[in-house]
């Protein structure tokens, strides 16, 4: 990383004539093709972009990311090329409307300018279950960059954008950031409007950046927030805004350390870095006690029955007849059906469709999913607890570093296990960054930092004062 | 409980309109039945006296003005990612019999 200036400094740089956005977008799609090896791009929208570079040069697009290049993770709906969240069954599939987050990007003169690979429909922490190819890590290319944004993450890392958007629906932002090395901002749910992007889990999907610095993460977030008639669970934005951080010293900020989360399932050398963070913040003045979330635990069993449930009502509407795979051949309809999600979905889509098919099901409903969404309150009302204790949480964000390609394929219930750090929050609603914190063998660690609902621009201001004290 | 035999994955498969090869039925008895089991623990989780969370930020009834807004999308354009079209309408297989 470091081809790049901050964001507002290139946009400044283009709206002052300095810059010109077609350089811009011609860099960072030579620098995509230099390493095409990385996998980290399904496609580039390449003519469009220099189409509205070209308006951005001769001032008819201005505004607060005038030529700023960035990358989308392929389950974003943009113009340019197919939107296919790198699945077979959307293979094909030209976007008619555009997501809110790209439109209202796109208004500020910033430039998509690639697709990037992820998990089929964002189910992963890999890329592996990507029905294309997998991305390898920056650092480490027999390694995995994380998922499901991991495309995104490896595009920062390996500079082909200032910036890339995810969508983290059990830490799909936050844990590529830390297997690959940038800043991977989860804002709090509803914060941004998840129109035109494919859904996930909608109780637990949201959109966030990956950047290479705090000041980029809560720029871009500050561009993309807000309410949306095109999606009623969005919440109003802070009237101050995301990028006015506050700058005092980390002095009297009251700091928890998560103790579920530092137990013997995590590697003792993430142990060691977390600590090492935590001292360090401490050092800079904060008060850090220790905090106990005592249905963490069940977090992980909570989400792998809502996540699914939700997965297999979303991908209900991928029937083969309005849009995306069909097989042809059929009987009848619901042969039609059949067939082509047979064919058309991967194997982790379909585990995912089974599962919840049959925690949703008749005699099951209670035991399952009515008892997860109960276990959920449980953990809301113990994080509300500890959020009058003190400001922010602070844990690993995985249990291990990047792991080996094919490592932990064969066994689904290990690669879901790597979620357990990260899916809490998602439960919870509350916002999370992962920040980077240091290195195990040449392979980044980050660590997680988390604040209650709405608290995002507190939770910037902390982590760019954290950010200068890992440094 | 947890242990799915194999008319239960084709039960599953027929609710959820997938054809899966015999080598999937296979493969999906083992590995949902062992994340069932992982899953099952929180059947001991102590839950009296809460209430299920359906969502996380307390918005209720989110409603707008029951206007029509045009946003530009043609029929046609909505049809091109359609697979099979005939006189501007989506041909689909035989619903009955």
């Amino acid at each position: 990383m470091g081809q790049w200036l901050s964001i507002s400094q290139i946009a400044g740089g283009v709206s002052s004539g300095k810059l010109k956005a077609v350089d811009l977008v011609e860099q960072s799609l030579k620098i995509i093709t230099d390493k095409k090896e990385y996998d980290a791009i399904i496609a580039t929208t390449e003519e469009r972009a220099l189409r509205r570079a070209q308006q951005v040069d001769a001032g008819e697009i201005t505004g607060r990311l005038a030529g700023v290049p960035f990358i989308a993770k392929d389950n974003f709906l943009a113009f340019g090329a197919e939107t296919t969240a790198a699945s077979n069954i959307l293979r094909g599939f030209n976007a008619p409307y555009q997501a809110t987050a790209i439109e209202k990007l796109e208004a500020e003169g910033a430039i998509c300018v690639a697709k990037a690979n992820l998990d089929a429909f964002a189910h992963g922490t890999s890329t592996e279950n990507s029905d294309f190819f997998t991305t390898k890590n920056p650092h480490d290319k027999t390694r995995v960059p994380g998922g499901s944004s991991g495309g995104s993450a490896a595009a920062v890392v390996l500079d082909m954008a200032p910036f890339a958007l995810g969508t983290d629906t059990g830490g799909s932002i936050r844990q590529p950031a830390s297997f690959s090395g940038c800043v991977g901002y989860k804002p709090t749910y509803g914060l941004v409007s998840r129109s035109g992007v494919v859904a996930m889990g909608s109780s637990l999907d949201v959109i966030g950046p990956l950047t290479r610095t705090v000041e980029d993460a809560a720029l871009v977030l500050d561009v993309i927030a807000g309410r949306d008639d095109l999606d009623g669970t969005t919440i109003e934005r802070d009237p101050a805004g995301y990028t006015k951080l506050d700058d005092s010293s980390l002095k009297g900020k009251k700091i928890g350390v998560v103790c579920e989360h530092m137990g013997e399932e995590l590697d003792p050398k993430i142990i060691e870095i977390v600590n090492g963070a935590v001292k360090k913040l401490e050092d800079a003045g904060a008060e850090v006690t220790e905090i106990r979330l005592p249905s963490l635990p069940m977090a992980l069993a909570a989400y792998y029955i809502l996540c699914p449930a939700e997965v297999s009502s979303n991908l209900g509407r991928y029937d083969g007849q309005r849009f995306g795979y069909n097989f042809g051949e059929a009987k009848n309809m619901n042969d039609s059906y059949s067939k082509s999600r047979g064919r058309g979905f991967g194997k982790e889509a379909k585990r995912r469709i089974m599962i919840g098919t049959h925690v949703l099901s008749t005699g099951y409903y209670d035991a399952y999913y009515k008892q997860a969404q109960t276990v959920r309150t449980k953990l809301i009302n113990e994080c509300e607890e500890a959020f009058k204790q003190v400001d922010f949480l602070v844990g690993p964000v995985a249990p291990t570093t990047a792991f080996k390609i094919g490592e932990n394929t064969g066994d689904p219930l290990k690669m879901y296990l790597g979620d357990v750090m990260t899916v809490g929050v998602n439960l919870i609603g509350n916002a999370a960054i992962s920040l980077p914190a240091g290195e195990i063998e040449g392979l980044p660690v980050g660590i997680q930092l988390m604040a209650p609902q709405r608290e995002d621009r507190k939770l910037l201001s902390l982590a760019k004062q954290a950010e200068e004290v890992l440094a | 409980m947890a242990k799915l035999t194999r008319e239960d994955v084709l039960k599953l498969a027929l609710l959820a309109r997938l054809d899966l090869t015999d080598e999937e039925i296979e493969e999906f008895q083992g590995e949902l039945s062992a994340i069932l089991q992982y899953v099952e623990q929180l059947q001991s989780v102590e839950v009296d006296g809460l209430k299920p969370t359906n969502q996380v930020t307390g918005l209720i009834n989110v409603t707008r003005p029951d206007e029509v807004k045009d946003y530009g999308y043609k029929p046609e354009k909505l049809l091109e990612n359609v697979p099979e079209v005939k006189d501007n309408q989506i041909k689909v297989k035989r619903m009955l019999g």
